[in-house]
């Protein structure tokens, strides 16, 4: 960074340079924190009630066990350990870690070709179709995924009419076998428009002389998108990913709210965090589920950890 | 403009109040009621329930008693209101006096010391009022953990019109059922007779213990012990016989309660619902109805028709909750609130429910009650109250939700062809057998 010969960076370092020597206790500095403390403080107090004690209440309930039968006693890492060994929960992993390896690139292309396009694009056509590829992420989740229900309904949905109308069998969307591919459709109609916009900003902030210079070197539109755009907007890529990835390992409301007309193919455990609100809402193990959302926050963490630290080189984050 | 910045502020203030009035804490119930105090003086008990229409009989209560009066919230039906039950009961706090519960789940609330035992407050006085079965839903051993509402006797409902269409007679035994199945299919009908829901829950376990099924064996008094047994002959016979009409497409496979389910109530597509006493209202609540319909309601098909057995789904009770700050009034509130013949009149005629209160239910009143719905057919007399007087009573697991959770999974699985009807209900066992052991109970 301080290498860069470009206007930026200069003040930054100068500024450091000058603050650096000044001895920590000045009265100046001294005042400067304080005042810095309290305009920080309501956030922290915010983060520290409803963020910071709720996790540690939540961890000191995983260190319990409470059976139906014989009451509450501390077990300490013993709910963690039937968590890495509990069917239920495993299965689930599997299931989210499945979704994730077609659900992030399905998103992720539809996003990516929808941004790449409307960016060489330049009519009134271009923005109406941003607003209405953006759209389905307007809706709330519940809406999107109740609407979906609707649509993949043997009784009300358009399916039955439009495959009647070719002459083949209506498939029925909601059985165990094709419940995967309807709930990929549903997350990545929802979310691909949010990821079109974050990836077309990053496609509009790249300066057009490069690819005037692209032009002149005799790349076309292709080699454009393949070898200019797309190495410069990596980093809003794995920005992209992350999120990407956060959300499906989390995956929640899509399912429950299918589960309302698919109970038999959308089991109680189906993903880990209905797996955990499962436990606490309906068979009442608050402990239990306490461990199951720990032990799935660690994963998660640990996973956008591990992705993070191997696109460090494409995000910038080095 | 200003007059706007004036109203934007009066209504911060307005929704400051509010909040400050709902953190106030235990006086909360004062704020929450939806309906009208009439005695201010008098002990207020907060009650859940969503019964339709029972805000007039609620007010019927509270004009009719001047030391206890009733303050109602509607905490949502079913599910919705056991989660919220659930997660106060957690919390120690947020629980209302008295709970509107369903008496499957009853074991389920009375095991995490949620229920208060109503042998002290004088449940014993208002047991002569109900029948045999209805008290022994509400009650484990000595204990009595709630006082019952409304019931569910079972009967079957029927589309005279279709099943006139193709000659077929209204079946009398499941036999006759299955063969009135094979007819409607060999005539090219466009529906089915009938729909095996596999998340039926409490429905398909009631056909289970039709055919001799008792699924738990559970006394509070002994609340470390059950015993298990759903794989037994009884559920095995039924549960081979609906596999076999649903391998041989003689009857639908659809959700329960989903909107599709609904649809084809109304529409035609099942000839028969077999129903409980409350499906009438559950029906004619339903919106696509077709118009020409002809409803009837017959007694629900029998295994051996010179033994019949009466089945009950589903019904609602009222529990005091451990933390009822006023035992002895919410006590009086679940004993009183459906014990006058003018408010079972509310309840039966603007919500459709079923009494479990004997003076109303053996009234001549209820009995000769003509229903539109049926094209004025008497349909108490014809079939729920002899439904109602046979039934005999039963009892549900401390985990009923994980079990009908867990029936719905092998139900499913079932359907789809991964498994025979006898290695479903054997999956079952297993599984409720190891979820009791990892809660703490020794198998009997």
């Amino acid at each position: 960074m301080t290498t860069q010969t470009t206007a930026g960076p200069e003040p930054v370092a100068t500024r450091r340079r000058t603050s650096a020597p000044r001895p920590r206790g000045s009265r100046l500095e001294q005042r400067r924190q304080r005042w810095g403390w309290l305009f920080v403080s309501p956030f922290l107090a915010v983060f520290a009630l409803f963020l910071v004690f709720p996790l540690f209440y939540a961890f000191g309930m995983s260190l319990f066990t409470s059976t139906l039968a014989t009451g509450t006693k501390f077990t300490g890492l013993g709910n963690y350990a039937k968590a890495f060994t509990d069917p239920l929960f495993m299965e689930g992993l599997l299931r989210v870690a499945a979704f994730a390896i077609v659900m992030i690139p399905a998103q992720l292309i539809v996003a990516l070709l929808a941004a790449l396009v409307l960016d060489s694009l330049t009519s009134w056509l271009s923005k109406l179709s941003r607003l209405l590829i953006f759209v389905p992420y307007a809706i709330p989740v519940v809406i999107g995924a109740l609407m979906w229900s609707f649509l993949y309904s043997p009784k009300f949905g358009p399916s039955a009419t439009l495959f009647t109308a070719v002459g083949l069998p209506t498939p029925d969307f909601l059985a165990s076998g094709t419940i995967f591919g309807s709930l990929v459709n549903i997350v990545t109609w929802q979310w691909s428009g949010y990821y079109m916009v974050v990836i077309y900003a990053a496609l509009r902030s790249i300066d057009p002389s490069i690819y005037e210079a692209a032009r002149i070197d005799g790349a076309n539109g292709l080699q454009t998108a393949l070898r200019i755009k797309l190495p410069m907007i990596s980093s809003s890529m794995v920005m992209v990913i992350t999120f990407a990835l956060i959300g499906t390992l989390q995956f929640f409301t899509e399912p429950v709210v299918l589960r309302n007309i698919a109970q038999g193919a959308i089991d109680a455990a189906y993903t880990p965090n209905m797996y955990a609100y499962s436990l606490a809402f309906s068979y009442s193990q608050f402990n239990y589920a306490s461990a199951i959302a720990f032990s799935l926050g660690a994963l998660v963490f640990a996973g956008s950890y591990l992705f993070l630290f191997l696109t460090r080189k494409q995000s910038g984050l080095k | 403009m200003k007059s706007k910045l004036l109203a934007v502020g009066g209504t911060v203030a307005v929704a400051a109040a509010a909040l400050t009035g709902c953190s106030a804490g235990e006086s909360t119930s004062a704020t929450e009621c939806t309906n009208k105090i009439v005695n201010a003086d008098a002990t207020q008990v907060s009650v859940w329930a969503w019964y339709p229409a029972f805000e007039d009989v609620v007010d019927l209560f509270n004009e009719s008693h001047d030391d206890v009066q009733i303050c109602w919230t509607n905490a949502g039906q079913g599910n919705d209101e056991y989660t919220k039950f659930s997660t106060a009961l957690e919390a120690g706090s947020g629980a209302p006096d008295v709970i509107m519960l369903e008496s499957e789940v009853l074991s389920s609330f009375s095991i995490r010391d949620g229920l208060v035992d109503l042998t002290e407050f004088g449940a014993d006085d208002v047991k002569g009022d109900y029948t045999e079965g209805a008290w022994k839903d509400v009650s484990s051993g000595d204990a009595v953990y709630a006082i019952p509402v409304d019931g569910g006797p079972m009967g079957m409902l029927y589309r005279q019109d279709i099943l006139d269409q193709y000659g077929i007679a209204a079946p009398t035994t499941w036999d006759e059922f299955a063969a009135a199945a094979q007819t409607l299919k060999d005539a090219g009908a466009p529906g089915v007779l009938a729909d095996f829901p596999t998340n039926g829950r409490a429905y398909n376990q009631a056909l289970f213990a039709q055919a001799g099924s008792v699924p738990f064996a559970y006394d509070n008094a002994n609340p470390t012990e059950i015993g298990i047994d759903v794989n037994d002959e009884g559920s095995k016979k039924v549960n081979a016989y609906w596999n076999d009409l649903v391998e041989k497409g003689l009857v639908a496979t659809d959700d329960a309660f989903t909107a599709d389910y609904n649809t084809k109530l109304v529409d035609g597509s099942y000839a028969i619902y077999v129903a409980a006493a409350w499906g009438p209202g559950y029906l004619s609540g339903l919106s696509d109805a077709d118009s020409d319909a002809v409803w009837r309601a017959a007694p629900v098909p029998q295994w051996d028709a010179a033994n019949p057995v009466q089945i009950n789904w589903g019904g609602s009770t009222f529990a005091v909750t451990s933390q009822a700050k006023d035992k002895e009034a919410a006590a009086v509130v679940a004993k009183e609130v459906f014990g006058t013949e003018e408010a079972w009149k509310i309840g039966i005629e603007k919500a459709a429910l079923f009494p479990l209160w004997k003076p109303i239910l053996e009234s001549d009143y209820f009995r000769d009650l003509e229903y539109p719905f049926f094209g004025g057919q008497q349909i108490n007399k014809d079939v729920f109250l002899e439904a109602a007087a046979g039934y005999t009573g039963f009892t549900f697991s401390p985990f009923q939700n994980y079990a009908y959770d867990q029936l719905t999974e092998q139900l499913y699985a079932m359907t789809q062809g991964e498994k025979s009807s006898d290695q479903a209900l054997d999956d079952l066992q297993a599984s409720l057998e190891t979820y009791a052991g990892e809660q703490g109970f020794t198998l009997e």
